[in-house]
C-alpha cells in the first residue's frame, strides 16, 4: 500500500525552479531515501509534503491526505525532523518532551522515547549543554512524539561524528521496524546506501533515478577496479589479453585494472603464472558514489 | 488551551532561567529608584519638584525603564531568535501554531510587567514613603495599555527586522528613542514644555502613570487621563495590528 503519492510536483521561488516535475510513492514501512546534491530540491519537495510550503502544480497524497487542505489532520499524524530548527537554549530535555507530547492527540510515552534514544539520562540538561548527536536524537524524539505513522527526517546526521552517524542510523532503523514508514533526505551516499529501501536520486530538481540502492549501481554497470603494487614489472598486454579486462592504467607503482565479471582471479591467476606478486591488493566494486556522479555528472558531498 | 497553557509554563521557566531577563526586566526599575531614594535630599518634598520629593515625581519613569526593556529589549531578541534558530519553523510542523508560542511569550512578557511595576510601587511605598497610587484601577489600566503600546512596538521589530542583529539594533534604538521621548531621564516637571506634551503620545505614557499614581498636577501636559489612555490604547492596536501582519514565521 501506497504511503505517499507524489505526482508531478512543481514548485518555484521567483525565477528559480527548485521542483521540476517530481513524482514518486513511498510504500508503508519503507525507509525512503531522497538523495541529491545540495540545492537540489530536496528539502522543498519534502516540505511540501508536510505542508509547509504550497506546491505551484502537482498532486499530493499522504496517508489519503492532502497536505494543502487537511494540514491539521496530517500534522497529527507525521512527524517532522528538520534541518536547522532547534530548541531555546535553556529548555531541558525532558521539558521539550512533555511539551511537544501536549500538541498531540495521541502521544507516545515520552520516557520509553528518551530511552529508546538514549537520552534517558540527560532529562534534566538543557538544550545548549547537550552534544550534537544528543540535539540530533532528541530532534527524532520529537518527530516520533505524536506517535506518527510516517517521519520526515531532513539531514539527520549532517556535522555528527562517525559514531554518533552509526549510531543514529541504527535508531532510524529501529524505528522502522517499530511501524513508521520513514522519508529520509540526505546528501551523503553512505547514509542512503545503508538506510534506505528505495532512493530518489534527485538532481536540480527532478528525479534522475528512482530504484533500490543496487538497482541504482546496476543502472551504471558492474564495472570492477583492482588495484595493486606489482612485485616486478608487468607488461601491459599480459593483463589486457585477459576477456575480463577493460583497461590498465598506472599510478606510479600501482596498477589498476578495470574490468567485469570475475577480474579479480584473472588478474591474480595471470600474475601468479608470470611469478609476480601483486602487493596491496584491493577490490573496488561500483558504488553508489559512482551511480550518483554518472547519474548526475556531478561530484558527491 | 492546554498547548497553551503548557507553553506559557515553559516559557515562564526559560524568562526566569535567563538572569540576565529577571534582573534588568524585573528587579532594574526598583533598584535604580531604591538608589536614588538613598540620597536623603531625594526623598524630601521640595517646591522645586513640585511639593513632592524627587522619587515621587520620577517614580514612574524608573517603571517605564523597566517595561521598556521587557517590551522593547526582551521580546523583539527573543523573537528573532526564536525565528531565526528556527523554533518558530520546528513548531510549525506540529498540530500546534507557532502563533500559540508567541503568545504565550507575550503573557510571559506581561507577567514580568507585572511583578516589576508591583515591585516598584510597593518598594516606594514600604521604602521611600511614595503613597501608593491614589487611583489604582486607572493606574492599572494605565499601566497595562501603556505597556501594551510598548509590546505591539517591540513585536512590530520583531515582525519586520529579517535577522537577530538587525532585530537587536532596532530594539535598541527603538529602547533609547521611546525613554528620552518618553520623558524618563528626568522628572517631568524638569522637562522642556515640548518633551512634557511630546511623552503623552510615548509608550508607556508616564505622565499618564504619574498623573493616576499620585496626581501630580504639573504632569499631565495638559490632557486628560483618559484621553492618554485612548492614546495609548490606539497606539497598541495599530502597531500590534501591523506587526500581526508583517509577522513572518521564517
Amino acid at each position: 500500500m501506497d504511503i505517499i503519492e507524489v505526482t508531478h510536483l512543481h514548485k518555484t521561488y521567483g525565477t528559480t525552479t527548485a521542483v521540476d516535475d517530481v513524482s514518486f510513492t513511498v510504500g508503508a514501512g519503507e525507509i525512503f531515501g531522497i538523495l541529491g546534491p545540495n540545492g537540489a530540491g530536496k528539502t522543498t519537495t519534502v516540505e511540501c509534503l508536510t505542508g509547509l510550503r504550497t506546491p505551484d502544480r502537482g498532486e499530493l497524497r499522504v496517508l489519503g491526505l492532502d497536505p494543502r487542505r487537511d494540514r491539521g489532520e496530517l500534522r497529527q499524524r507525521v512527524g517532522v525532523q528538520l534541518q536547522e530548527s532547534r530548541l531555546p537554549d535553556r529548555q531541558t530535555v525532558a521539558e521539550a518532551m512533555e511539551l511537544y507530547r501536549s500538541f498531540y492527540r495521541r502521544p507516545a510515552d515520552g520516557e520509553q522515547l528518551l530511552e529508546m534514544l538514549g537520552l534517558a539520562d540527560k532529562r534534566h540538561t538543557q538544550y545548549r549543554k547537550l552534544s550534537g548527536g544528543q540535539k540530533q536524537r532528541l530532534a527524532i524524539a520529537l518527530a516520533l512524539v505524536g506517535s506518527p505513522a510516517v517521519a520526515v527526517l531532513d539531514e539527520l546526521t549532517t556535522g555528527l561524528d562517525p559514531q554518533a552517524r552509526r549510531d543514529t542510523w541504527d535508531l532510524v532503523e529501529h524505528v522502522r521496524d517499530s511501524g513508521v514508514t520513514i522519508v529520509l533526505v540526505t546528501h551523503f551516499m553512505d547514509e542512503a546506501e545503508r538506510l534506505c529501501d528505495r532512493i530518489a536520486l534527485v538532481d536540480s530538481g527532478r528525479v534522475v533515478a528512482l530504484d533500490t540502492p543496487a538497482g541504482l549501481v546496476a543502472q551504471v554497470g558492474t564495472q570492477q577496479r583492482v588495484h595493486f603494487r606489482p612485485s616486478a614489472p608487468v607488461a601491459d598486454a599480459l593483463l589486457t589479453d585477459l576477456p575480463e579486462v577493460a583497461d590498465v592504467q598506472h599510478h606510479g607503482p600501482r596498477v589498476v585494472v578495470t574490468g567485469t565479471g570475475d577480474l579479480l582471479q584473472a588478474v591474480t591467476s595471470a600474475l601468479a603464472r608470470h611469478h609476480v606478486v601483486a602487493h596491496d591488493l584491493r577490490v573496488e566494486q561500483t558504488s553508489l558514489d559512482d551511480a550518483f556522479v554518472t547519474l548526475t555528472g556531478r561530484r558527491s558531498a | 488551551m492546554t498547548a497553551l497553557h503548557r507553553l506559557t509554563v515553559a516559557e515562564t521557566r526559560l524568562f526566569l532561567r535567563d538572569p540576565v531577563s529577571v534582573i534588568f526586566g524585573v528587579l532594574f526599575p526598583t533598584a535604580l529608584l531604591l538608589g536614588l531614594g538613598a540620597i536623603p535630599a531625594l526623598r524630601e518634598p521640595a517646591d522645586e519638584f513640585g511639593g513632592v520629593s524627587f522619587v515621587e515625581a520620577w517614580a514612574p519613569a524608573a517603571l517605564a525603564l523597566g517595561l521598556g526593556i521587557i517590551a522593547l529589549q526582551q521580546i523583539p531578541v527573543a523573537m528573532a531568535t526564536y525565528r531565526e534558530r528556527g523554533v518558530l519553523r520546528r513548531m510549525s510542523t506540529t498540530p500546534v501554531h507557532p502563533g500559540a508560542m508567541l503568545a504565550s511569550q507575550l503573557l510571559v512578557a506581561l507577567g514580568a510587567a507585572v511583578v516589576a511595576g508591583l515591585l516598584v510601587v510597593l518598594s516606594a511605598w514600604a521604602v521611600l514613603g511614595v503613597p501608593l497610587p491614589q487611583q489604582p484601577l486607572l493606574f492599572a489600566a494605565v499601566f497595562v495599555v501603556g505597556f501594551g503600546a510598548l509590546l505591539a512596538v517591540g513585536t512590530l521589530i520583531a515582525a519586520v527586522a529579517a535577522t537577530l542583529r538587525l532585530a537587536t539594533g532596532l530594539a535598541t534604538l527603538a529602547y533609547v528613542v521611546a525613554m528620552f521621548a518618553g520623558g524618563v531621564f528626568l522628572p517631568q516637571f524638569l522637562l522642556p514644555d515640548a518633551l512634557v506634551r511630546l511623552s503623552a503620545y510615548v509608550p508607556p505614557g508616564v505622565p499618564t502613570l504619574l498623573d493616576t499614581w499620585s496626581g501630580a498636577p504639573a504632569a499631565a501636559g495638559g490632557l486628560p487621563v483618559m484621553l492618554q489612555v485612548a492614546i495609548m490604547a490606539v497606539l497598541a492596536v495599530a502597531v500590534g495590528g501591523a506587526a500581526a501582519k508583517l509577522f513572518r514565521w521564517e
